[in-house]
């Protein structure tokens, strides 16, 4: 893997619990820039819970708590001089289903830069070409911008919802699934994006897809009932797991 | 060897062939008796279901022949009455000279003001108990009894409006008056049908908006406003037709039932259709009668294009909400 990059975002010691139930158990991680971490393992074994800490989207729970430290850039970012808005211009997600606003591309681009009151429509259309092309959606929509974001397909609006997290600047893009909800063709563009995109961002991806992980990610870290059981490089991960649980749910034996 | 003792402990003690014959006897019996118990089940079964058919037919019927009755009557009376004269007169002692142009104005003052009134405080207070409030007791509390408050008579509001906007803030019966008192009538109606439009919006749609950066009031009012916007309207819609029929707590807070003028200002003391058509029915001349019945076209027409409005909505908004 050449030389060690930067830790972008990490969280030491933290623990995360719904009510009385404990979600996240004392997880220690590094993310580092500019690569694609994959966050794998069953159903309910936290690791979108894991994901949605990074952009505070937890805490619309309302039986939401969390010990230990979150930290992005070495900043704890659930310290209360924080902005929460501020920071998810910083953090951008994707969701499972392509969530676009029923409304044209261009406004749906636009969206995270017109909440910050930027009105000049030569940067807004300069943000709207530039993160287009960035998500690889530009050329099969650059003649229609008006058009209903509902009427794209299911990986052109998944791209769509790409390029306007995109287009607030993030330096970190978190994707919770992202082509769970799309077919072959359109995961494998996407999975080409992601790996584009890395280049200038650091992606974390919760995944399901084995292969996915495999052939997208650098380093996967693997999440059972709310442990993390092993974090390592993808290959290493993938080839001779430390674990036998690891072993276990990569080969399919069980999740 | 089991089957002896068993054979001998039931007290039945046959050959096989013995038994094979019994058992056929059985099989033929029992068919038989079983087909016509289930005959009758089934009989029994269709003719309930075909009686209640009838009943669902008869009553749907006895609803729309009175309906039509009512309405064939009317407009025998009183179709033959409207005319511009009708429309732009003002109300006389001679009933053939009389118009309802004060009563329809005010309708529409009414309509306007208490439109302008309900609608913001309704669909804020809709939004605060969907998004902004928690799940605490007070809160349950002040739902359930929203929601009881939608089923408190008229003219209880109007007795409230009378204390309130005409004794404490000196409004008089004015066209304000009216406004706020139809206001505390119908606001109810328009929280109860916020909070469901509101609750409508599929949560992903506010994850994206969160998710790019955007506060709650941002996303309330970019995002779960417009998405809610058709059931809001409706239900509105459906709010305000019920307020331009009322009478009742108009009485209470003092429309004028004769108002030989046009309302210009929300001050003016004002009439309004029901109270007109009202007025009229209350005469012995016959003449008047066909002119109450004219007016009850016209409020109809009104009524019928408001609830057209929001059936339109509605429709409109159920074929975009599948995101």
């Amino acid at each position: 893997m050449g030389k060690e990059k930067n830790i972008k975002l990490s969280s030491k010691n933290l623990d995360v619990f719904y009510g009385d139930f404990h979600v996240l158990k004392n997880v220690d991680m590094n993310i580092h820039e500019n690569e694609v971490t994959a966050l794998i393992g069953p159903s309910g074994c936290g690791k979108s819970t894991y994901l949605r800490m990074f952009n505070r989207m937890n805490d619309y729970i309302d039986i939401f708590s969390k010990k230990g430290d979150v930290l992005m850039d070495n900043v704890e970012i659930y310290n209360k001089n924080i902005e929460v808005e501020e920071l998810r211009k910083h953090v951008g997600m994707v969701f499972q289903k392509p969530n676009p606003f029923p409304k044209s591309i261009y406004e749906n681009v636009i969206y995270g830069l017109k909440i910050q009151g930027i009105k000049n429509k030569s940067i807004l259309d300069e943000a709207v070409e530039k993160s287009l092309k960035q998500a690889a959606l530009w050329d099969e929509v650059k003649d229609d911008l008006k058009k209903n974001a509902l009427a794209l397909s299911g990986g052109q609006q998944q791209r769509l919802c790409i390029a306007r997290t995109l287009a607030t600047e993030p330096s970190v893009i978190l994707m919770d699934e992202p082509t769970s909800a799309l077919d072959p063709i359109a995961s494998s563009k996407l999975e080409d994006l992601i790996f584009e995109l890395k280049e200038n961002y650091t992606i974390v991806i919760v995944t399901h897809n084995m292969q996915q992980a495999g052939r997208v990610s650098d380093r996967t870290a693997f999440f059972y009932m709310g442990n993390l059981i092993e974090y390592g490089s993808t290959k290493k991960l993938f080839t001779s797991p430390k674990e036998e649980r690891t072993q276990n749910y990569i080969t399919g034996r069980f999740g | 060897m089991n089957y002896g003792k068993r054979n001998k402990l039931i007290g039945l003690r046959l050959k096989r062939s013995e038994l094979f014959t019994t058992l056929l006897g059985q099989f033929q019996k029992i068919p038989f008796r079983n087909s016509t118990i289930k005959m009758n089940y089934r009989k029994r079964n269709k003719l309930i279901d075909k009686s209640f058919k009838l009943i669902g037919i008869f009553s749907t019927f006895i609803g729309l022949i009175l309906l039509a009755y009512f309405l064939v009557d009317i407009f025998y009376d009183g179709l033959g009455r409207i005319d511009l004269d009708f429309l732009s007169n003002l109300p006389s002692r001679k009933a053939e000279k009389a118009g309802i142009l004060p009563a329809w104005v005010g309708t529409s003052w009414i309509l306007g003001l208490t439109a302008m009134v309900s609608i913001p405080i309704g669909v804020a207070a809709g939004v605060y108990f969907e998004e902004y409030a928690k799940k605490n007791r007070l809160n349950n509390f002040l739902e359930v009894n929203i929601a009881n408050l939608a089923g408190v008579p008229s003219i209880i509001y109007g007795l409230l409006g009378l204390e309130i906007f005409v004794r404490m803030f000196n409004l008089g019966g004015s066209l304000l008056t009216g406004a706020f008192t139809l206001t505390l009538l119908i606001l109810p109606i328009i929280i109860v049908a916020t909070r469901e439009a509101v609750k409508a919006v599929p949560k992903s749609l506010r994850e994206a908006a969160y998710g790019l950066g955007a506060t709650k009031w941002q996303t309330v009012w970019t995002q779960v406003l417009p998405a809610a916007s058709g059931g809001i309207m409706t239900g509105t819609i459906l709010a305000l037709s019920r307020a331009i029929g009322e009478t009742a707590p108009l009485i209470v807070i003092g429309a004028l039932a004769y108002v030989p003028f046009i309302p210009s200002t929300p001050m003016d003391e004002f009439t309004v259709l029901p109270m007109q058509i009202f007025n009229w029915t209350t005469r012995p001349q016959h003449a008047f009668l066909v002119n109450a019945a004219a007016a009850i076209i016209v409020l109809l027409f009104i009524t019928f294009l408001m609830n057209g409005i929001a059936i339109h909505l509605r429709n409109k908004w159920q074929k975009k909400v599948n995101w």
